[in-house]
């Protein structure tokens, strides 16, 4: 299997082939076996080359397909590599995948068939590039990758592109990207430049080879990296378009963006986390933005009333989570919160889709209330996946959560690159991050599933739980949600879970020298979390639950009138860029499309009095010249004629007078020379 | 005394200009083909002038070919003129200008 | 003698000459040209062509003017005009030329002056005959068909078309 590495692309990109080549004649069915029978397959090719894997003890396993690049001194092959880190994201990438699309049949099943088809080849499609981006052995393919799954996600975000504002999210969200792909980009050319080579293979060998040597160039190639991460994962301040892309339908919101594609930046930057260990500068960088993005989405998510943008910012402030962890040096603990992320995510999209699906396509929570008794497995799945979210333990976010900053507060107390004090107060807006995000999500559990139905009479009628395609992804994404955390389970001390054990030789750890967090800090670490996750939730349940619920928060909105608005107005980013970078464009745009259309007209027009002018003089030219010359020679022949044929006297005495004359010259010729 | 050849010869020439001059001047064709007649006997008078004076009867054979010739060609040129002037009705060659251009 | 003849005859023939070409009367004209032949024939024989003398007055005079004569009674030629006639430039152009040549001649021939004649040839009939029957035989022979190609010729061209 691990010589047919190259069939797990392969088949959804078949898959998107078929479907689209097809022409969307297909119906239902067919599209349905087609779409999600590829993934499927894919899973189970993905889970063999797994097991396969698991049995040859962590040794990295490349694949180079076809020599791609030939340039010169340049030569880049299409590789595929498998180590620890890609077996990590290959498998939850295909398993939660297949869920996704199993439960979008039954979510999209009241789409038309070229609608349906369309659906299913974008997300096979999608399929294809992530696992590309995944598989990559060097930047470039995990460039392919990376674009690839930026254009599927505009296509799936403007899915419904008859709407303009769908549409214009799907715009948003490219362009945004691009921002960041740029900065990828440059940081590609810096290090092949640096290193000779884009393999992460390559680079790692030079790397461990001589250390100091690109310490200095490690830094902007570091940092440039992180910009293409900041743009596709959603961090300040590339964020804005993660919350928009919501327009799109509801599985795709919970495949790309909580699953998958928001986390290819955290995987980037884990694969080339030997760029950035020697880099301190840009570790703290990372771990800024991160830290800072965590909290401020977090924020935001207080005041949304749409269920889906309130996991959006959600899922931006607990990828800052993951670039936390990786800044302070803990990629396998980022990693591993990517890993649990997913399922809880993914379940609590879906959750809010069949939500959606039930309140017949409401998603302001203020309309809906009192559905737990409608729809009772959304709602377990919904409160596991929640819990989770909040880092309740024994739940799988708990101990990814808390592993990000038991490793975050390491990195601070041990004085980890002498920032020690940035680390510290990172940890500590995580920490209050922790209470936020706890505050929020159960919030919207309470708002949506606990009290009375807010909404009009005919939607309440229409209320009911989903079918099983939805139910039962739900199902199993709640139990993963419970289950993974437990292959990171923490260890006290210096020792490594599993998870950091698995990915140490391909992502390890920066140790902090000379520093180990003692037991007892590490429980106190845990209560810390865990107390303030409980707290969170506790407060949003007095605010939001029972016989009292929205009277304090309306209390509270009454006393600080403008900082609620602000919140709810998300600190008004996206005004500002409309403002600034948007209106900066536009009239940049204006100007140039001015500029060109007199340049280019004044060029058209003036070459056409250009054009009118010289042919005039050529006609006259021609007219004068050229004809002139013909008529020339025939009037020559004519004045010739006229000349010569005056000889032909006609007259016998005058031929006679000619010879004489010629006669009397002959003799004085004659003469002349016998003198 | 002998007359020198010198003086046959002027006299031969002088008598050639006037027949040259009689062919060119002359309106009738008969006046023309007189001119001509004038012309070849200036010439034979001039070659039996030079026979004499070199001694040769050659000059005197080369008279009598003449002569013969310029019977021939009498005769073939007042035929053309009565050729001519039964199509003209006149001699007068200011006539015949039928390939003037 | 022979001088005084010469001087006489070279006058008579250039005077004869001069009517042949100026007169009027075409009748004029052949007969003042049979004086002028005789002239000439007077000077053959003052060179010693006897024989020629004899057969210029024969051939010449007596045949070929004679049927000029015939000619110009046939056609009943008319009386020129006078000789200034429209043909202005040709006039003048043909009198200069002709006397250009004269001068000419005269200037060419006197530069021949004093040379003496080595001798009188014997120009009779008996020795113009050995010479025609001898080295000029075959010029003879081909004179005879040049007279009948003539006379074909001029048969050709007088016949009327019936």
């Amino acid at each position: 299997m691990l010589d047919l590495l190259w069939l797990l692309p392969a088949l959804p990109l078949a898959g998107a082939a078929i479907l689209l080549s097809g022409a969307m004649r297909f119906r239902h069915r067919t599209t349905s076996v087609v779409g999600v029978g590829s993934i499927g397959l894919t899973l189970v090719l993905a889970l063999t080359a797994l097991v396969q894997y698991a049995g040859m003890h962590g040794e990295t396993v490349i694949r180079p397909l076809f020599r791609w690049i030939a340039a010169g001194d340049i030569a880049i092959d299409f590789s595929l590599r498998l180590d620890a880190l890609s077996a990590v994201m290959l498998f939850f990438v295909t398993f939660v995948g297949f869920l996704i699309h199993v439960y979008s049949v039954g979510y999209m099943h009241t789409e038309g068939a070229r609608a349906y088809a369309r659906y299913f080849a974008y997300l096979n499609l999608f399929m294809f590039a992530m696992l590309t981006l995944v598989l990559g052995a060097n930047l470039v393919v995990l460039f392919v990758g990376w674009e690839g799954v930026g254009l599927c996600s505009y296509l799936l975000i403007g899915f419904y592109f008859e709407k303009d504002w769908c549409a214009s999210a799907g715009k948003k969200a490219f362009i945004v990207n691009r921002i960041g792909d740029f900065g990828f980009l440059l940081a590609i050319f810096l290090a092949f430049k640096t290193f000779g080579t884009v393999d992460v293979a390559g680079i790692e060998a030079m790397l461990a080879s001589d250390p100091g040597k690109f310490a200095a160039a490690a830094t902007p190639i570091a940092l440039l990296l992180f910009v293409g991460a900041i743009g596709k994962s959603a961090q300040l301040p590339l964020y804005v378009w993660l919350p928009d892309a919501m327009a799109g339908p509801t599985p795709v919101s919970a495949l790309i963006h909580a699953a998958t594609m928001v986390t290819a930046g955290v995987y980037m930057v884990a694969r080339t986390n030997a760029i950035f260990r020697i880099s301190p500068t840009a570790m703290l960088v990372v771990a800024a933005v991160g830290g800072l993005t965590a909290i401020f989405a977090a924020t935001i998510g207080l005041a949304q009333n749409d269920i889906k943008k309130v996991l959006a910012y959600s899922t931006v402030s607990q990828l800052g989570y993951m670039f936390l962890g990786a800044g302070a040096g803990a990629f396998a603990a980022a990693i591993f919160h990517v890993f649990t992320h997913a399922f809880f995510k993914a379940c609590l999209f879906l959750g809010s889709g069949s939500v959606i699906h039930a309140c017949s396509g409401e998603q302001d929570m203020r309309k809906m209330g009192g559905l737990k008794k409608h729809m009772p497995t959304t709602y377990w799945t919904f409160v596991v996946a929640t819990l989770a979210l909040a880092g309740i333990p024994p739940l799988a976010g708990f101990f990814s959560k808390d592993e990000i900053l038991a490793k975050v507060y390491g990195a601070g107390a041990g004085n980890l690159h002498s920032f020690g004090t940035a680390y510290l107060a990172l940890w500590g807006l995580g920490v209050v991050g922790a209470f936020v995000t706890a505050f929020y999500m159960f919030r919207a559990v309470h708002m949506t599933f606990h009290g009375e139905f807010r909404g009009s009479h005919e939607a309440e009628h229409h209320l009911h739980e989903s079918p099983a395609s939805m139910t039962v992804p739900l199902r199993v994404l709640a139990v993963g949600s419970v289950v993974v955390g437990f292959a990171g389970m923490g260890m006290f001390g210096a020792g490594r879970n599993w998870f950091e054990g698995l990915l140490h030789h391909v992502a390890p750890g920066v140790e902090v020298e000379g520093y180990a967090t003692s037991t007892g800090i590490e429980w106190l670490l845990i209560a810390l979390s865990v107390g303030v996750a409980v707290g969170g939730i506790l407060l949003a349940t007095r605010w939001y639950f029972g016989p009292e619920a929205f009277v304090r928060p309306t209390r509270f909105a009454e006393r600080f009138p403008r900082l609620v608005t602000t919140v709810a107005n998300k600190y008004y980013v996206d005004e500002a860029y409309e403002a600034t970078v948007i209106a900066g464009t536009m009239k940049l745009a204006q100007g140039s499309w001015e500029f060109d259309a007199r340049v280019v007209d004044g060029a058209v027009n003036g070459t056409r009095h250009l054009t009118v002018g010289t042919s005039f003089f050529s006609g006259l030219f021609d007219l004068n010249v050229v004809d002139g010359l013909v008529n020339l020679v025939a009037d020559a022949y004519g004045w010739a004629s006229r000349l010569l044929r005056r000889v032909q006297w006609g007259v016998v005495q005058g031929y006679a007078l000619i010879m004489t004359v010629g006669f009397a010259l002959m003799v004085a010729a004659a003469l002349w020379l016998g003198r | 005394m002998t007359v020198p050849t010198a003086y046959f010869v002027i006299l031969a020439a002088l008598l050639f200009s006037v027949g040259a001059a009689g062919v060119l001047l002359r309106r009738s064709g008969i006046s023309i083909l007189l001119g001509i007649e004038l012309m070849l006997n200036a010439a034979n008078l001039a070659l039996v002038a030079f026979g004499r004076q070199h001694g040769q009867l050659d000059a005197q054979v080369f008279v009598f070919f003449v002569m013969a010739v310029a019977a021939a060609e009498v005769a073939v040129g007042l035929a053309l003129l009565v050729a001519i002037f039964r199509k003209n009705q006149s001699i007068d060659v200011d006539r015949l200008n039928v390939m003037r251009w | 003698m022979v001088a005084a003849v010469f001087y006489l005859t070279a006058a008579l023939a250039l005077l004869s000459a001069l009517v042949a070409v100026s007169h009027r009367n075409p009748v004029v004209n052949v007969l003042s040209l049979v004086v002028t032949l005789f002239c000439i024939a007077v000077n053959y024989a003052l060179l010693g062509a006897e024989f020629l003398a004899a057969a210029q007055i024969l051939v010449y005079a007596g045949a070929i003017l004679v049927l000029f004569l015939f000619v110009v009674m046939l056609l009943n030629a008319p009386a020129e005009q006078a000789v200034p006639s429209p043909r202005k430039f040709q006039r003048v152009a043909g009198l200069v030329l002709a006397a250009l040549a004269a001068v000419g001649s005269v200037v060419v021939v006197l530069g021949l002056s004093g040379s003496v004649p080595k001798g009188v040839p014997q120009g009779s009939a008996q020795a113009l005959g050995r010479l025609l029957a001898g080295p000029y035989l075959f010029a003879f022979e081909f004179i005879s068909v040049v007279l009948l190609a003539a006379m074909v010729g001029a048969l050709v061209l007088v016949k009327r078309k019936h």
